[in-house]
């Protein structure tokens, strides 16, 4: 028992697991709102942009790259897609089709790029940001789009719940994102080919190569999904804050890779599962929210965020290094 | 969406029991490669038959390794070259072709996947091809056959990383036999093995052999070609220096063979009594490591240290270079007791130790040969204002190149473009900048061969006859039993037996080192 139980506390998943249960309860305890439905509902809406990046951007990570360029990649396809839908052109399952074909196109651009150039892809997905970025600002004149279509606005509910006082409580087009986007992709890293193919691939190029994995077509898909995630997850953001600005999402793209490193996932490729990385948004996302109903202001927020995610993250690091540690001496 | 097996466990093209036995399995005809201006393989011819163990022997930069990818289909062989496989003449030869034909080469560096399973990795192949669920139960089965028919008795749930390299070894033969193997390349495969796992190796190929197995194993230590193989082909400088019998092949032929110079060694029989002590200890120990250590070193003499691995001789080295504490003894240097805390002190006292593994930790392989040489003795090369003199840079450079004779035209290259046995001269010259008095080698001809090996043995003896003391680790018998004047054989930390060189036999330190 005391050997499963230290089993169970190095896995990263199990830890993260408990931070998550200790600072909901203590939350729980101190804040009357915390543990509402209402509270709860809300913080997943708010928090499912961020989620489903990180998800896609696990992919990415774990197959041995890193994608920066997602941001620009969702300005674009929310803003094309609202165009459109703005005109009348598409409804709700053209707009996610649109958002989903041009946010694969742009990972498309990524995917040649860092397999024909052979540079790292944190290089080439900078430059690509960029360039996605300013030819957007460059053809928009940066102008928001503040009308939407009233179908777009009232967005989708599934009420799956009535109260004695006759409150609805719905699940929303962004709760349903979220949950199809982490169940499909938690599926396909550990259940098909092509998933354990990119976590081999993340683990030893070279090897992946000599056994026959054609390369090019995996990172063909990694960097394809996350295009299409950032597509969505435009949706997602732009149904929530009801309004669609070409600058809006450049810029979040370190606070979705802090949650995905904060899961468990590893820069140098290989590591990292989709449970964690869920795990690491929702200890982020209730610790901001936990602070925000105590009263705390968004400037210490932002320096707790820093703090847990450096303690994490150094912990996490000491842990491999005893690991390590430990096998060299077995080894020897 | 379907879950068939991959291409490579598809039946090969031609139906074997068609053929008969005597045909070869594989045969390379007047194969040649040339890569720009440099003619790697030149008209080779190899045949291995079915069931066979063929030693491929040759130096660094012999060949080995481009024939090696031409049989792999990763390289293409030049015009006038020929591969017959199951008496099928073929065109040319993909990675595809060769897998499906059954070659399965397992690289020196495994090429596994370290942070998937060891059942994940045998059965990987079940994931390439389409985009299909995954069959976890199949994989599991291969994986559990494979194991099995090898007898090797593994947790099949736990992950790569967290095996020794003997361990992945065995898996990496596991995956090959999993992809239908009927030729296993093995490309150095016991470079970083021990005597023991090495054995253990050795008797798996047997067992491979007896399942009707081609194994083409490649490597220059002589000890283990003569123990596994039937037949031994030689590369020198791209040319096969034939292919032999390996009853008819002894160390010294296969050494003229793949250098074309013979080396003959023979015990030191040098008398260094007279000489000061430069090194002693007494009853130094260290808990988990070695335990009660007295030995003693003269000026001039070469003590040999031996052990398996793990015996603790890495141990004592790091101990008497200042790199860890001992809890309890006395290191005396010069007959007076000194106290290493850190190896900077090691260094004032004239203590060398040229590490095991020479590229992570002896050498700043991307900088230039000149900057590592002088690494350990930039406090001496400055001016009056503190900074770096470049005229006593390049002297000191100078030096330390001649002294050891490294073959490069430039100083300032990188030492990455040196070969290994020329890097390992440039750790030597680095710690000689230092002008200790006693140097510690750990393993110094590690990954070495021949042709260099003796190079460096050269420079050791040329050290010692300056008057330097010199410790040497090794866990190859012959290496210490001709290198050295006296033997220490190390046992789960201890000392347990001491020879002199010229008194003593390979036998009698295998004995002594096994127990």
């Amino acid at each position: 028992m005391a050997e499963r139980w230290r089993h169970l506390r190095s896995v990263p998943e199990a830890r993260l697991l408990g931070a998550v249960v200790l600072l909901s309860v203590i939350l729980a305890i101190t804040t009357p709102r915390f543990a509402t439905v209402q509270n709860l509902m809300d913080l997943a809406t708010s928090t499912a942009f961020t989620g489903i990046l990180a998800t896609g951007l696990l992919v990415v990570l774990v197959s041995g790259g890193v994608d920066i360029s997602f941001a620009a990649t969702a300005s674009i396809t929310q803003y094309i897609g609202l165009t459109l839908a703005n005109h009348g052109v598409i409804g709700w399952s053209g707009l996610i089709f649109v958002c989903l074909l041009i946010g694969a196109l742009l990972g498309l651009v990524n995917a040649v790029l860092v397999s024909t150039l052979r540079l790292s892809s944190i290089i080439v997905t900078i430059a690509t940001q960029s360039l996605f970025y300013g030819l957007l600002m460059s053809v928009t004149k940066g102008q928001d789009i503040y009308s939407l279509p009233d179908w777009f606005s009232e967005g989708l509910h599934w009420v799956f719940y009535t109260d004695s006082h006759g409150a609805q409580q719905a699940l929303n087009f962004q709760i349903v994102s979220l949950v199809v986007v982490v169940a499909f992709t938690w599926w396909m890293m550990s259940r098909t080919s092509v998933g354990r193919q990119i976590v081999a691939m993340g683990g030893n190029p070279e090897a992946a190569r000599r056994v026959g994995f054609k390369v090019f077509q995996l990172n063909l898909i990694v960097y394809c999904f996350m295009g299409m995630i950032a597509g969505l997850a435009s949706l997602v953001h732009a149904q929530y804050v009801q309004s669609v600005s070409p600058s809006a999402l450049v810029g979040r793209e370190l606070d979705v890779l802090a949650a995905v490193v904060l899961g468990g996932a590893s820069l140098n490729g290989g590591v990292g599962s989709v449970p964690g990385t869920a795990l690491g948004v929702v200890l982020l996302a209730v610790l901001q929210n936990g602070l925000a109903l105590l009263g705390v202001s968004s400037y210490w927020s932002e320096l707790c965020t820093g703090i847990v995610i450096l303690v994490a993250v150094a912990t996490m690091a000491r842990q491999r290094a005893h690991r390590k540690a430990v096998l060299q001496e077995v080894v020897a | 969406m379907s879950s068939n097996p991959s291409p490579a466990v598809r039946e090969p093209v031609s139906d074997p029991t068609s053929l008969t036995q005597a045909t070869p399995f594989i045969r390379l005809d007047n194969v040649s490669k040339r890569y720009g201006g440099v003619q790697a393989l030149s008209g080779v011819s190899l045949t291995l038959q079915r069931g066979e163990v063929h030693c491929l022997c040759g130096q660094n930069g012999s060949g080995k390794s481009t024939l090696i990818k031409i049989i792999a289909g990763v390289e293409q062989p030049d015009a006038g070259s020929h591969i017959t496989i199951d008496g099928h003449l073929l065109s040319h030869l993909t990675p595809a072709i060769s897998t499906r034909l059954g070659v399965q080469v397992i690289y020196q560096d495994l090429s596994l996947f370290p942070n998937l399973t060891v059942e994940e990795n045998i059965a990987v192949r079940q994931h390439a091809g389409r985009w299909h669920k995954v069959n976890r139960k199949a994989i599991r089965e291969k994986a559990r056959d494979a194991m099995e028919h090898l007898g090797l008795a593994l947790d099949p749930q736990i992950r790569v990383e967290e095996l020794g390299i003997a361990q992945r070894q065995l898996v990496a033969i596991c995956r090959a036999m999993a992809a239908q193997a009927r030729l296993v390349v093995m490309d150095e495969p016991t470079a970083s093995l021990t005597r023991h796992e090495v054995d253990a190796l050795l008797a798996l190929t047997r067992q491979l052999q007896e399942r009707g197995v081609t194994v083409l194993f490649v490597s220059h230590r002589l000890d283990e070609v003569m123990e596994v193989a039937e037949q031994v082909t030689v590369l020198r400088d791209g040319g096969s220096q034939g292919c032999y019998p390996a009853a008819e092949m002894n160390d010294e032929r296969l050494t003229m063979l793949m250098t074309g110079q013979a080396y003959g060694y023979h015990p030191r029989q040098l008398d260094h009594s007279s000489a000061p002590v430069a090194l002693s200890t007494q009853g130094l120990s260290r808990a988990g490591e070695y335990d009660d250590i007295t030995l003693q070193v003269r000026a001039g003499e070469i003590l040999g240290v031996t052990g398996l691995l793990g015996a603790g001789r890495t141990e004592l080295a790091l101990s008497l270079f200042g790199m860890t504490r001992p809890d309890r003894g006395e290191i005396r240097i010069n007959n007076q007791p000194v106290s290493l805390a850190t190896n900077r002190d090691a260094i004032s006292h004239g203590i060398a130790y040229l590490a095991e593994d020479r590229l992570s930790l002896g050498l700043v392989v991307e900088q230039s040969i000149g900057s590592n040489i002088i690494v350990s003795v930039l406090d001496s090369l400055t001016n009056k204002l503190g900074l770096i003199s470049t005229k006593r840079r390049n002297e000191a450079v100078k030096r330390g190149i001649e002294r050891l004779r490294i073959k490069t035209r430039d100083p300032d290259n990188a030492v990455s473009t040196l070969s290994g046995g020329n890097q390992q001269r440039v750790v030597l010259a680095k710690w000689l900048a230092t002008e200790p008095r006693v140097l510690i080698l750990d393993s110094p001809t590690v990954g070495v061969d021949i042709g260099a090996k003796d190079g460096i043995y050269k420079v050791i003896r040329e050290l010692a006859a300056q008057g330097m003391a010199v410790i040497m680790i090794s866990d190859e018998i012959p290496e210490v039993l001709f290198h050295s004047d006296r033997i220490l054989v190390m046992r789960q930390g201890r000392i347990v037996s001491e020879h002199i060189a010229g008194d003593t036999s390979a036998d009698i330190l295998e004995e002594a080192v096994h127990g």
